[in-house]
């Protein structure tokens, strides 16, 4: 039987958690991590995204915003790998691909929140984010029934790196609680953590603050830059609340009907022609 | 013998090293600290201020939660000689920069990143509010703070490491610092909130707080194998009796709950055997237990209304031993055994032999409860100037009005006008910078005058009437007590906060705020839909509900000899919470009439001039600071009167 069950980097994280990390240049942006190359979508007839690129830099906090059905959603699918793309490639850590299935992303360390919450209703917030740790397990089903020694110390290893995100999310008081219970923004923060607990180096966020209230809305912005700051962590997300991206990501995409018609810093995209127009109508 | 706090801890971690401590939850386990881990975090913490310069007479201002390391801190400061200040950790910047002025603070002890920043911009501050001689934080909780490189910021676990440096070049000096304090050096300087007026620095030193903790740790018996939980706000003088003079007197364990929101769960857990709540916790526990009970299923409430009957009749009497009827005993072993037992576990309280409440008058209905079902609650009496050490109730003495008899070592005085005046090794050696203000309460013969109005009975209780200040006199002659009334009134769970005028005019009028979360529950049974606090506040329904409350308060006072004339004769239920932010009230929550009664004067003369509404637009502070106004037009409901009840002679 193999003794070293728990997975080495997993014990280097949760250290990494417990003593906040290497001081400093966890949030220096650095190279080009995701680099997205001339990506188009059809679904029959419906062209849903055309011709379009962009990049994400290491530790950086990227935006993609555009009015309704411009093709935010359907871009991350791309990257998650839940839609394959009709032409175009997408480039991850260096290694090029034109298709692949969403285990493979989550293997190379992309996870995801879904913007209708897709949570085990029934299964307490504890749970829920243990199953985000369901790919770094090592032990097998059998050696988990009957609690065999590696497999509890392997449990019980998950467990602490489980507890980390809770008390970084500030969310002890729910652990038992069934997740179906709690409030819609504690909801959001649950999914964000079962993201989390794959230790991922790129994370999808699909409208993170859709149907919050101003002060969750604030909540959750802390706890986006947060893990941005504190794990080094690069964010990808889509967001309808303009204040909100302007306010929390280095660089914006803008699209619209499926185009990408603006890219750059909050400042740029805001003085964009097109985004205005966009936006605002042709009126403007 | 009298000692120190410093001494007594290494008293403990001598005598029992790998005893518990503290303990602490964090991501999901209790963590203990054992005496000797006390005392060794205590001694580094305490090297590593000296190595930043601090040393005897200066002060250490401390803000946050209830942390071990909070804690410790406290010796760590006494054990240089110096003094810790702790602030309420829901303190406004005005009010720290206050305390921080006035006690020179240069070295702050913060819990976390929410703390640093409050710190960080009074000391950035500009004019009345800068306190730019804070020069150094140290922080508990590294969250947050990683990037801040602001000059003298530094985080607890690196004070230690400069602790142990400093041990290195100076191995005896935490033991050579400890012995020279002196018993009657000030251990504590405390921030009373002051309903009237700034607040003032009590000075406590370590043979007032340790001979208030001996007194209580004597009469119940405390010993270390009790556990307590911790959980009140650090600067407020009882959790200074409880958490840390009992503590170290005692030596018994404290638990650090993981979060504020945690406490019921972690109490759960804990299971403490020594518990102390103001009355508002006590009622919390019991509306949470109604409202599940009105959930549950129809044999379950059976059961519980059958089995209350039975500890309402004779629970009271189980629990001092008096003699009870076999029948009855028996029905209350099996009621023990199927509703009782499980309500104290579910309420944390299955283990507790001694349970305190004070800082508030607490409902008669309320008290039987906890009494009637095996719990041992009993009331005290104090203030911050007394070390929160005047009466407490002996195990089989228990009366529900009074405040128990004086504890022991306590000598009691009712002054001509009615003024409670203590006496006592546990009181206050000035008030920080202010000998007037000292000179105003304590007299030449050294009593303190707590500026409470009160009797003693026939039997040496003392009974609290009220603020000696409160009582005034209705036009007809009468004796006007506000808060008698307005806790009879709070006694209602639908009622929160209540202020009652009437002192110099000719009948009582008061002000009510709705339970949001009662009265919310309440809606939402009946299907009443409301849209917020103003909303429900001002249905119709709910001033129903309130005038048949204070209709009931009105029909007490009726059967009450000297109190029938000050039955209320108008009232109106207010739009916004009264809210210490607001300053209306102080941070114990206690009700600042004065500025209370200037704020809302045009509410009260409506209310003597028999308007039927009002207009109102009040200014209001929200908890990030920013501050907006909400605005509602209020009715004014007349309350019927009852005729005076003779007693039948």
């Amino acid at each position: 039987m193999n003794d070293a069950v728990i997975a080495p980097e997993t014990a280097a994280a949760v250290a990494g958690l417990a003593g906040a990390a290497a001081p400093n240049d966890a949030r220096k942006i650095g190279e080009v991590i995701l680099d997205v190359k001339n990506i188009s979508l059809r679904f029959g007839g419906v062209k849903a995204l055309t011709d379009i690129s962009f990049n994400v830099r290491e530790h950086e906090i990227r935006a993609i915003i555009g009015p309704n059905g411009a093709g935010k959603s359907s871009m991350l699918n791309c990257i998650n790998g839940v839609y394959t793309p009709s032409e175009g490639s997408i480039t991850f850590r260096g290694r090029t691909f034109s298709h692949m299935n969403s285990r493979q992303v989550a293997e190379m360390g992309v996870a995801r929140t879904f913007q209708n919450l897709a949570l085990f209703k029934g299964m307490s917030v504890l749970d829920n984010i243990m199953s985000g740790r369901n790919l770094k397990i090592r032990s097998n089903i059998f050696q988990q029934a009957l609690r065999i020694g590696p497999a509890e110390r392997e449990e019980i290893a998950h467990r602490e790196f489980v507890e980390h995100i809770i008390d970084f999310l500030e969310i002890q008081a729910h652990r038992k609680t069934p997740v179906g219970q709690l409030p819609y923004g504690l909801q959001k923060r649950v999914d964000l953590g079962r993201a989390l607990a794959m230790e991922p180096q790129v994370l999808l966020l699909d409208e993170p603050m859709a149907g919050m209230n101003v002060e969750e809305k604030q909540d959750m912005s802390r706890f986006i830059l947060d893990v941005n700051d504190e794990f080094g962590t690069t964010i990808v997300l889509i967001e309808h609340d303009m204040g909100v991206v302007m306010d929390i990501s280095d660089r914006v995409v803008v699209l619209d009907y499926g185009k990408k018609i603006g890219d750059g810093t909050p400042d740029e995209v805001r003085n964009n022609e097109d985004v205005i127009r966009a936006y605002l109508g042709a009126g403007h | 013998m009298t000692a120190t706090f410093p001494q007594l801890l290494q008293q403990h971690a001598r005598q029992r090293p790998q005893a518990p401590a503290l303990r602490e939850k964090e991501f999901g386990i209790w963590q203990t600290w054992s005496w000797q881990r006390a005392l060794d975090d205590t001694r580094h913490m305490a090297l590593g201020l000296a190595s930043l310069g601090f040393g005897a007479g200066q002060n250490l201002a401390v803000v946050g939660d209830n942390r071990p390391l909070l804690y410790l801190m406290f010796v760590s400061v006494q054990s240089l000689g110096g003094v810790p200040v702790p602030m309420y950790q829901d303190a406004v910047a005005a009010e720290m920069a206050f305390v921080l002025r006035e006690t020179e603070a240069h070295f702050a002890f913060a819990e976390d990143q929410e703390q640093v920043d409050k710190l960080l911009e009074l000391r950035a501050g500009e004019g009345d509010a800068a306190v730019p001689g804070l020069a150094h934080i140290i922080y508990d909780d590294p969250r947050g703070l990683r990037n801040y490189r602001d000059a003298g910021l530094i985080s607890v676990q690196d004070l230690m490491a400069l602790g142990r440096q400093f041990e290195q070049q100076h191995p005896d000096y935490f033991e050579q610092q400890i012995a020279r304090v002196k018993p009657g050096d000030t251990a504590i300087i405390l921030y009373t909130s002051g309903t009237t007026s700034r607040p003032k620095g009590v000075c406590q030193t370590h043979q007032a707080y340790i001979a208030a903790a001996e007194g209580g740790v004597a009469v119940d018996k405390l010993s270390g194998a009790d556990n307590v939980l911790s959980y009140l706000p650090p600067a407020w003088a009882g959790d200074f009796l409880f958490s840390v003079a009992q503590w170290l007197v005692a030596g018994f364990t404290i638990n650090c709950p993981e979060s504020a929101e945690t406490v019921a769960i972690d109490m759960r857990e804990i299971g403490p055997t020594y518990y102390f709540a103001p009355p508002r916790v006590f009622e919390g526990m019991l509306t949470s237990v109604s409202i599940r009970m009105e959930d549950a299923a129809p044999i379950k409430q059976w059961m519980h209304r059958k089995f209350m009957e039975v500890a309402r009749r004779v629970g009271a009497d189980v629990l001092v031993g008096k003699p009870v009827a076999l029948g009855d005993r028996l029905s209350y072993g099996l009621g023990n055994l199927l509703v009782y037992g499980p309500l104290k576990n579910a309420m944390g309280l299955s283990r507790i032999r001694v349970a305190y409440t004070a800082g508030a008058a607490i409902g008669p209905d309320l008290f039987r409860f906890f009494r009637s079902i095996g719990v041992n609650l009993k009331q005290l009496y104090g203030q911050t100037e007394t070390c929160a050490y005047v009466c407490l109730q002996k195990d089989g003495q228990v009366k529900l009005d009074t405040v128990g008899q004086a504890a022991p070592g306590v000598e009691l005085k009712i002054a001509d006008g009615g003024e409670v005046l203590v006496r006592s090794h546990s009181l206050l050696t000035e008030y920080y910078k202010r000998p007037e203000a000292t000179a105003e309460v304590l007299d030449a013969e050294g009593f303190f005058h707590t500026g409470d109005a009160g009797v003693i009975d026939a039997d040496g209780h003392l009974r609290i009437i009220d603020r000696a200040k409160d009582v005034g006199r209705l036009t007809g002659g009468a004796m006007f007590a506000p808060n008698y009334i307005e806790n009879k009134l709070k006694f209602f769970p639908q009622i929160k906060e209540a202020v009652c005028f009437g002192d110099g005019r000719d009948r009582v009028c008061a002000f009510l705020n709705i339970d949001f979360d009662a009265v919310g529950n309440w809606a939402e049974r009946k299907g009443l839909p409301y849209a917020g606090y103003v909303d429900l506040a001002g249905k119709p329904d709910v001033l129903t509900m309130m005038q048949e409350c204070v209709e009931k308060v009105n029909a007490e006072l009726a059967g009450e000899e000297g109190m029938q004339d000050t039955q209320i004769a108008r009232f109106l239920v207010l739009h916004k919470e009264l809210d210490p932010d607001d300053d209306e009230l102080t941070r114990t929550r206690k009700v600042r009439r004065g500025f209370v009664a200037e704020k809302y004067a045009v509410l009260i003369d409506a209310l003597y001039a028999g308007r039927a509404e009002q207009f109102i637009e009040t200014a209001v502070k929200f908890e990030d600071g920013r501050a907006g106004a909400v605005s509602a037009t209020l009715r004014m409901l007349d309350a019927k009167r009852f005729a005076a009840v003779r007693k039948a002679a």
